[in-house]
């Protein structure tokens, strides 16, 4: 059986980002260690506390040489405009959630809206990742 | 009108905990959540859970930090801090009293964090590649 264990984002920033989603979004550190031997690579991983099992690698965009200064450009540039990937979380109250973090000045770009299967919302990372939080009333979607 | 059970409100509490536990919360915050006084509050969560709500916080914050030493290689003060605990001094005796051992000896009885750590092969041979040989370094040309 093959299951969902880890899944990686683009970040600007990990202290920015790790700030966020533990502070604001109240995942968990799951990992954070960063290796001398690997020119200092940091593995940071957050997960939610209900899901012990699946994390989210909130990942540097390399510099040479792993990754060349135009692919850093690119990737940069595509993460700013929410194409570099998108991470699709559900909850039991999305009005609820939506009013604690706006509070906590998270930026929605979309406000809790009846949909088909259920109440959606969507909102950006302080990198500009697209993070949709679903109030899922639709079984089996 | 129907009452919510007084578990119902007392459930709030351990909720703040959980989600809030890094913040600077204390038995306060949690008898506001669940609409009593702090004394009131007090006694019902130890009757309702068996132990005191600031027992409830202090352990949340310990079974973390444990979980930070173990997975990270981030400092004890760093930890202590972002268990939402501002002493590192009480941080030290409350997990030693809790796990036997200070911070520092329990990260040490287990392997370091950075051999934990599921970083995939293909980060490895990315990021521990060497950037050029020896051949292709100018110096190294014979003149």
């Amino acid at each position: 059986m093959i299951h969902i264990a880890t899944v990686q984002l683009w970040v600007n920033d990990q202290d920015e980002a790790l700030e966020f989603y533990t502070s604001k979004l109240g995942m968990e550190v799951r990992s954070d260690v960063t290796l001398p031997e690997m020119g200092d690579f940091r593995w940071l991983t957050v997960g939610p506390a209900n899901q012990p099992d699946i994390a989210i690698v909130l990942m540097a965009i390399p510099g040479v040489p792993v990754m060349d200064a135009e692919t850093q450009k690119q990737v940069r540039e595509l993460m700013s405009k929410g194409f570099a990937g998108t991470v699709f979380l559900t909850t039991e109250d999305v009005r609820a959630d939506y009013q604690e973090l706006k509070a906590r000045g998270v930026e929605f770009t979309e406000t809790p809206e009846e949909r088909p299967y259920g109440i959606d919302s969507a909102f950006r990372d302080p990198s500009g990742n697209h993070i949709r939080l679903t109030q899922v009333t639709m079984a089996g979607v | 009108m129907v009452h919510a059970p007084r578990v119902r409100h007392l459930i709030r509490a351990r909720d703040l905990v959980d989600a809030r536990f890094s913040e600077c919360i204390g038995v306060d915050d949690m008898a506001r959540a669940a609409s009593m006084s702090r004394a009131h509050f007090s006694r019902e969560f130890r009757k309702a859970f068996g132990e005191s709500p600031h027992g409830y916080l202090l352990t949340r914050r310990l079974e973390r930090a444990a979980a930070l030493l173990r997975n990270t290689d981030r400092s004890v003060t760093d930890i202590c801090l972002a268990v939402g605990l501002q002493s590192v001094g009480s941080f030290t005796t409350s997990f030693t009293r809790t796990y036997g051992r200070t911070p520092t000896a329990y990260r040490e009885a287990f392997p370091p964090a950075s051999q934990q750590a599921l970083v995939p092969g293909c980060v490895v041979r990315a990021y521990a590649r060497p950037e050029r040989t020896f051949r292709e370094d100018s110096s190294a040309v014979p003149s």
